[in-house]
């Protein structure tokens, strides 16, 4: 059950998940070396919360393997819940009490107490910058600060493994660069987190690009932007056909439309675009040239966008859970 | 360095007194688990006061012990239904994912509930006097030991209860349609005495009617069993059941609560994570 793999601080196999009928998890394989900063990059309603409750011993997984720091998940030893460190989305903090506060009752249940705990509490608040909000209630910490003390909690205990959920849900610019500096530099903690959002992912050592309860696709941002292998043409133009025809007759493109925008991937784009202003004119709005970005590879690897969220896997579960209801009445 | 299994008395303590610090600071519930059973025994015993005479008490005294359960009750309810809004606002998860057991984490939330409901209690049980409550040292005390495991088995109950629920609308569903009928059957406001034969019965088997002797039998002891001639001659008094059936249903009650809230707290499931 132990030291299945040394290397490795998660490793995951062919782990499946299900809500009922509706499925989360599809043999999913994932492994994260020690001290990476790992990024599980997908769409709302891609699985990647699933997986991570999953990690965080929260949510059983009946089937596959899933090995954190080398115990298994699913027998939850204490020495296993110890070394990891969770940050949920919705806050943990109880919200009527201080920063310290819940500093000292997060640390007690992970069983610190005394001067240590006390110590360890001055270390990280001061490492969070949060010293002087110490004694401020939580309900009335902004946003960023809040998730700091989130953090602060989830490293008190000095895990090995950090898990962070969509750790900028709601944060501003500023308040997360503060806190992915901060995420950096802390030391001997392998960190891996889920988003949504294409700067975050940048964040990241690696990234796993989910989709649909699948791992799509595996690497450094940078190898999984030089998948693309050139640049990205976005043309926004209001009758698509006829852009669409126009362009592939003459460069041998093909336009893929989504939303509003017609885009394609090129590898000669600086040669390309003098010439389509020319042929296309002012039946355009706009063409615009780019580096590939996460979302671009994103869009390469599954088809569709990262930002645009699912109707179908809503309306899916619930049309699900309609039928197994009347499923149930009909054997009564 | 890190730290390994949590002692379960260290997280059952943090839980415990996590309870009773938030509790201190929102005056609003402070004031309302109290101050609602003290206007109704002011109320009721105000208008009943000579006209219903249980036993030949007046009906402030027959009700004293009868408030001082429905303070502990209202009290448990009130500090439980925080089950269900640590688990909407993500506080549980944090919890669950510590290095701890679930019974200690169910202990923490049971003895949290149970210390506000007896802190609350006391604060009534002072007022005795003035109910025409006889009122002496050696009697307080048992019914504070009496209090203390009501109040256990309760917020047993509460959080049994709560833990299931995914809003507080459903819990006070349940507490209108289990817990208040519970109260109102356990001779805390009228004897079984002269029920219809159904309710009596219903009031026989209710746990809380157990708690509520317990008390009686606390503050008056002995006084509460008239002698077989005098009851030929006439006089008035409460059927209570003795001390040891009320003492033991009570603790067993007690222990069958926290039985259900450590169940209900040990089954995991895929509420624990929020969506």
């Amino acid at each position: 059950m132990t030291n299945q793999s040394n290397s490795s601080a998660v490793s995951v196999r062919d782990l499946s998940f299900a809500y009922g009928e509706r499925k989360a998890l599809d043999s999913v394989q994932l492994e994260v070396p020690v001290g990476e900063v790992r990024g599980v990059l997908g769409p709302n309603g891609s699985g990647k919360s699933t997986l991570f409750r999953i990690l965080a011993t929260i949510l059983p997984a009946p089937m596959g393997t899933v090995s954190v720091l080398g115990h298994d998940v699913a027998g939850r030893s204490p020495e296993l819940l110890s070394s990891i460190g969770v940050v949920f989305q919705s806050a943990a903090l109880d919200r009527k009490l201080t920063v310290r506060e819940n500093l000292r009752y997060g640390g007690r249940m992970f069983g610190l107490r005394g001067s240590e705990l006390d110590q360890r509490i001055d270390e990280m608040l001061e490492r969070t910058n949060l010293g002087d909000r110490a004694a401020t209630m939580v309900e009335e910490l902004s946003g960023g600060l809040r998730r700091r003390a989130e953090i602060a909690k989830g490293l008190l205990h000095r895990p090995k493994l950090l898990l962070l959920d969509e750790p900028s849900t709601g944060l501003d610019p500023g308040a997360r660069r503060d806190l992915w500096s901060f995420v950096r530099s802390i030391d001997d903690v392998t960190v891996v987190f889920t988003t949504h959002l294409m700067d975050e992912a940048d964040a990241a050592d690696r990234l796993t690009l989910f989709d649909e309860g699948r791992v799509v696709a595996e690497g450094t941002p940078d190898e999984l932007r030089a998948r693309i292998g050139g640049d990205v043409l976005e043309i926004e133009a209001d009758d698509h056909d006829a852009v669409r025809e126009r362009v592939r007759g003459a460069f041998d493109l093909e336009l893929v439309a989504h939303g509003a925008v017609l885009r394609a991937e090129t590898s000669n784009a600086p040669e390309q675009i003098g010439r389509m202003l020319t042929l296309l004119g002012d039946s355009v709005r706009s063409i615009r040239v780019g580096r590939p970005s996460l979302e671009d590879v994103f869009l390469h690897e599954t088809g569709h966008r990262l930002d645009v969220v699912d109707p179908e896997a809503d309306t899916g579960s619930k049309r699900s859970r309609r039928k197994k209801r009347k499923q149930k009445k009909e054997e009564n | 360095m890190t730290t390994n299994a949590t002692s379960p008395a260290g997280a059952t303590m943090a839980l415990w007194h996590r309870e009773v610090v938030r509790f201190l600071r929102d005056r609003s519930r402070v004031t309302s688990s109290l101050g609602q059973p003290i206007f109704f025994w002011l109320l009721f015993a105000g208008s009943l006061q000579n006209s219903f005479t249980p036993g030949g008490q007046a009906y402030g005294e027959y009700f004293f012990p009868g408030t001082l359960a429905m303070i502990v009750m209202f009290t448990a309810i009130f500090a439980t239904i925080t089950v269900i809004e640590d688990r909407k606002e993500g506080f549980l998860q944090g919890v669950l994912v510590a290095p701890v057991s679930r019974a200690s984490i169910a202990l923490g939330k049971v003895c949290g509930a149970a210390t506000l409901a007896l802190g609350h209690s006391l604060v009534f049980l002072v007022l005795a006097p003035v109910a025409g409550v006889p009122f002496s040292v050696v009697p307080a005390l048992h019914a504070i030991l009496a209090l203390t495991v009501i109040a256990f088995a309760l917020s047993g109950l509460g959080v049994a209860l709560a833990w299931k629920m995914d809003s507080t609308a459903g819990y006070h569903g349940v507490m209108m349609l289990g817990l208040m009928p519970m109260l109102l059957l356990s001779e805390a406001f009228f004897p079984a005495k002269g029920a219809h034969p159904v309710l009596s019965y219903v009031m026989a088997a209710n746990p809380l009617r157990y708690g509520v002797a317990w008390i009686r039998r606390a503050l008056y002891g002995e006084q509460l069993d008239v002698p077989a001639e005098a009851l030929a001659e006439g006089a008035a008094a409460l059927d209570v059941p003795s001390l040891p059936l009320a003492a033991g249903a009570t603790v067993a009650f007690a222990i069958l609560a926290f039985w259900l809230a450590a169940r209900a707290v040990n089954k995991r499931s895929s509420r624990d994570a929020l969506t």
